[in-house]
């Protein structure tokens, strides 16, 4: 509860900021103090200490697991705003808002993934949608930022009215929107809990965007300002993968109806659209975007398999996956010219620069010694513990040699290739946390188990 | 501790060289580093050889039951003495090649190092797993940073098969793991496992393609020669005399004993895939123009033969497999050595270019026969001891009913060996001299040194085999009681 309330007051602090100081300096140490605030306030209430008791009447349920992830969603986006909040003055001139609307983002994650109650999955799922795509518009002179958040609006209003309607029918069905209690085995031959259950999974694969749901990352990804693109493409997209396993695996997963089936094949069919399609990108930025798509494939592996390795592995895979792409959009934020060629000889201009974005990209290919990789070691231990899905573990594992190709193009780019200089200033603090990023990447890759200990004990 | 020691020297003065500016510190500093590894290596061999110093076992990741456990068993220690032993020659062998960013270049080949010697002690499959890419991942960068013209797309050709099979290996290892008692990655867990046949008809090939493109085994090899050909010749020595052995290990220490019964069951298809593949490579090898493309399809057909001698799985063909790693790793590095002194005087590596480089250059020429020798087989070269016994081994093997096709079709391939081999020395070495050779002189003193040290090895192992015999009968007695499939049979 700490996190819930704490995150959305420094949201309403962080409106006032913009008036309260006429600089941008102090907007951007409020709002990494209160992201180390609330971070601490997740941490503490992780150990039992509560700031707040309100009674939820069952609506949420802060579980440790819940709370863990939290801290990890916390934490990246403490190292979101580290390394790109300068950016973010880029965008346009509303800066104090921006990090309000972020402020938001996480109580609605928060929210999603401590749920119980299929309203508070509602109510969150849209406390994160609207600042979202209010954020994919910040840029208000931009034609392509104005499109994506149109067209994301547009996509996203439609799909959680196919969330609510999936809510309403299984309500239809059982008489209770709690999740813990509404016993589908017993009803499971009703059409109602059938319709529903493939409703709330379709708007949920679209808010993840797996295929064939995913026709708006692309282009939403690419229009919105590059610092937001890093935060939606990562902390958002792992915070309703948690939410997305909570539901299936707490209401849906006694069920006889096939829905695993259904799973797995999408999550055969991202892969292989993700990342074929990032094969051919020519932009960096728009090759992340697809590689994002293939990345959730990966993690929809999770909820094909839905035993104790999955939910290690999301709590891996979230850290992982987080880590990287901020890491390489911060990079991102500060080229000229974010195509293939742009990145040519960056090796030779900054080295340092370089050599984080060449450990984040081993980390997305799954490369071990790099978080990437047990992230997807896990995802391929769940999947074959659970049995049966064989094929899709291999199907898995080709897709991740064929990803390797555009993430070390990008390598090939900045090492083996002549070009000119298009990156512009990087501060020596952000240049510090990249360095952090890429320590902690190869770290969680070598010693994994401090995550664990820290999860089960 | 001498495991541990072999392979944390060579990543801590590797990551060491990044920090080196100076080029000729940098060389120094890589050389001494090189040597150091040898002589704990050679401590290992000859003072602490008890079997408490070369294991190691440490917590690593508890929760999935995998450790840091590292043992030098004879292989283990057999091939950790090759590549302790080809380091400081290759770094001498290319002492006048310059590099542009030495300090990455000799940081990179280091780390290789202390990924290959990870990969030959590690007794924990994921430990294995992990050692194996940190060995693929600065080769990769060595020979994309400072290979040849076509070196990018040939040199990421080369990552995404291995990457590709390492993967597929690992969805094994995965399935093993999850079939051992009580879920644990550790090497004896691994031997017990209990997997029925139809379950290890299918693993086999995930573990198979992995190894077989890092041998590389027909038809997985079309990255080899190319690669050969464009990566620095330091990054070439590495990968043919000592990176392919990593495969050939597998087979040995990963394959056979996790897996007997599908060994068994797909031994003769593989080794038709290995026969096919070393009259392929000898027959292409025949044709080559370039030394580069032919020492690299030799290799091809060298491997194949090793392959096949796997899964005759005899005891002379496991122990002729064990000594050829070794011998095989010596003669690649000499021959190597050979062209790259070639290309350095005359910048070219093409036969027809060249010729009567004997006149002029004497002693690179009697090295160079001493050499292509061994590469031969011929009798009193260390090759010689390696190859009988395989060929012994394939005929007198019991699992299989082809032994003698299959030693016809393997032999075929030895004396094509020669054929090539020798025309190649014609060609090369003798007739009369053109307007490139005209200007050539002879090999400086360290050259001679370093092939001095590569032909006294092969003769004294051609002479006198008997330690080397010694050192790798109690390992190839364990890998077969691991994986006779009768035995196996008659405990159900």
């Amino acid at each position: 509860m700490n996190a819930v309330i704490l995150s959305g007051l420094l949201g309403v602090v962080m409106l006032f900021a913009s008036f309260l100081f006429q600089t941008k300096e102090p907007v951007r140490i409020t709002a990494i103090a209160g992201t180390l605030l609330l971070l601490i306030a997740n941490v503490l209430e992780s150990k039992g200490i509560h700031f707040f008791s309100i009674n939820t009447s069952g609506f949420l349920n802060f579980g440790y697991y819940s709370l863990f992830f939290n801290s990890i969603a916390i934490f990246a986006t403490l190292i979101f705003f580290l390394i790109s909040s300068k950016d973010m003055q880029k965008v346009g001139g509303h800066y104090a808002e921006y990090f309000a609307l972020i402020f938001f983002i996480l109580t609605g994650i928060f929210l999603v993934t401590s749920f119980t109650n299929l309203l508070m999955l509602f109510i969150g799922i849209e406390i994160i949608s609207i600042p979202l795509y209010i954020l994919t518009g910040a840029a208000k002179k931009d034609l392509k930022s104005n499109e994506a958040a149109l067209k994301y609006f547009l996509m996203g209003s439609f799909s959680t009215g196919i969330m609510l309607m999936g809510i309403t029918l299984i309500y239809g069905a059982t008489g209770t929107f709690d999740i813990d209690k509404m016993n589908l085995v017993a009803l499971e031959k009703s059409h109602l809990i059938t319709a529903g259950l493939f409703m709330l999974l379709f708007s949920m694969c679209f808010k993840v965007s797996i295929a064939p749901f995913h026709f708006w990352t692309p282009d939403v990804y690419d229009g919105a300002p590059n610092v937001f693109t890093s935060f939606m493409a990562t902390i958002v997209k792992v915070g309703i993968f948690i939410g997305f396993i909570h539901l299936f695996n707490t209401a849906f997963d006694k069920v006889t109806i096939q829905w695993k089936v259904w799973m797995a094949v999408m999550a055969a069919l991202t892969l292989f659209i993700g990342n074929i399609t990032a094969v051919f990108q020519q932009s960096v930025k728009r090759m992340l975007a697809y590689s994002s798509i293939s990345q959730a494939g990966f993690m929809l592996f999770a909820l094909v398999a839905m035993n104790a390795t999955s939910y290690e592995g999301l709590i891996i895979y979230s850290l992982a996956y987080c880590l990287a792409t901020i890491g390489v959009f911060g990079v991102i934020s500060k080229m000229t010219d974010y195509s293939f060629e742009g990145f040519n000889g960056l090796a030779k201009h900054q080295p340092l620069v370089a050599l984080c974005v060449t450990i984040c990209m081993l980390s997305l290919a799954g490369i071990p010694l790099s978080a990437g990789f047990l992230a997807k070691f896990y995802m391929l231990k769940a999947l074959i513990e659970t049995g049966g899905y064989l094929w899709l573990v291999i199907f898995g594992v080709i897709m991740a040699a064929v990803s390797a190709y555009y993430y070390f193009r990008l390598i090939q780019a900045m090492y083996f290739k002549e070009g000119p200089n298009n990156f512009t200033q990087i501060a020596a603090g952000e240049k510090y946390v990249l360095v952090a990023i890429c320590i902690l990447i190869v770290f969680v890759g070598v010693f994994p188990n401090i995550i664990f200990n820290w999860l089960y004990f | 501790m001498i495991a541990l020691l072999l392979i944390l020297v060579p990543l801590l003065s590797g990551l060491a060289t990044f920090l080196l500016k100076k080029e000729e510190q940098v060389r120094t500093w890589s050389l001494l580093a090189a040597i150091i590894t040898f002589i704990i290596a050679i401590l290992g061999v000859a003072v602490y050889n008890a079997p408490a110093c070369w294991t190691f076992k440490a917590q690593w990741m508890g929760l999935l039951n995998s450790s840091f456990s590292l043992k030098g068993d004879g292989m283990g220690i057999l091939l950790c003495m090759l590549t302790a032993f080809s380091y400081p020659i290759i770094f001498l062998a290319t002492w006048t090649t310059a590099y542009k960013k030495a300090n990455n270049f000799f940081g990179l080949m280091l780390l290789t190092q202390a990924g290959m010697m990870g990969v030959f002690l590690a007794m924990d499959a994921l430990l294995f797993y992990f050692f194996w890419e940190l060995a693929l991942i600065p080769i990769y960068f060595i020979c994309s940073q400072w290979g040849g013209e076509k070196r990018i797309a040939v040199t990421f050709k080369f990552f995404v098969y291995t990457f590709l099979g390492s993967l597929l290996m690992l969805i094994g290892i995965l399935y093993v793991y999850s079939k051992t008692a009580g879920n644990s990655f550790d090497i004896t867990a691994f031997y017990t496992a209990t997997l029925s046949p139809k379950e290890q008809a299918w693993l086999f090939w995930l573990f198979f393609v992995a190894f077989a493109v890092k041998m590389p085994i027909f038809p997985f090899h079309t990255w080899q020669p190319d690669t050969y050909q464009q990566a620095p010749t330091a990054g070439t020595m590495v990968l043919s005399a000592l990176m392919v052995k990593m495969g050939v290990m597998g087979l040995l220490r990963w394959l056979l004993p996790v897996l007997p019964v599908a060994s068994y069951s797909w031994g003769d298809t593989v080794s038709t895939m290995a026969v096919i593949g070393i009259v392929y490579a000898s027959l292409i090898a025949m044709q080559q123009d370039d030394m580069k493309r032919l020492v690299a399809y030799s290799s091809i057909a060298h491997i194949g033969l090793m392959c096949v001698a796997v899964f005759a799985e005899d005891k002379s063909s496991i122990e002729g497999v064990l000594i050829q790693m070794f011998s095989h790793g010596i003669n690649i590095l000499g021959m190597w050595i050979v062209v790259e002194i070639i290309e350095r005087k005359f910048g070219t590596t093409k036969i027809s270019a060249l010729g009567g480089i004997a006149q002029k250059a004497p002693a690179l020429t009697f090295f160079f026969i001493i050499i292509a020798f061994a590469n031969i087989a011929l009798p009193l070269t260390n090759a010689f001891i390696g190859e009988f016994m395989m060929f012994n081994g394939i005929l007198g093997s019991k699992v299989t009913q082809y032994g003698i096709p299959l030693m016809a079709t393997a032999g075929l391939g030895v004396i094509l060996g020669a054929v090539y081999t020798l025309k190649m020395g014609r060609r090369v070495f003798f007739g009369t001299t053109n307007a490139l050779t005209e200007k050539g002189t002879d090999i400086a003193f360290h050259e001679k040194a370093i092939l001095t040290i590569i032909i006294v090895t092969i003769l004294v192992i051609g002479i006198y085999p008997q330690p080397l015999l010694n050192s790798v009968e109690e390992i190839s007695q364990s890998i077969l009681k691991h994986s006779d499939v009768l035995y196996l049979l008659k405990k159900h």
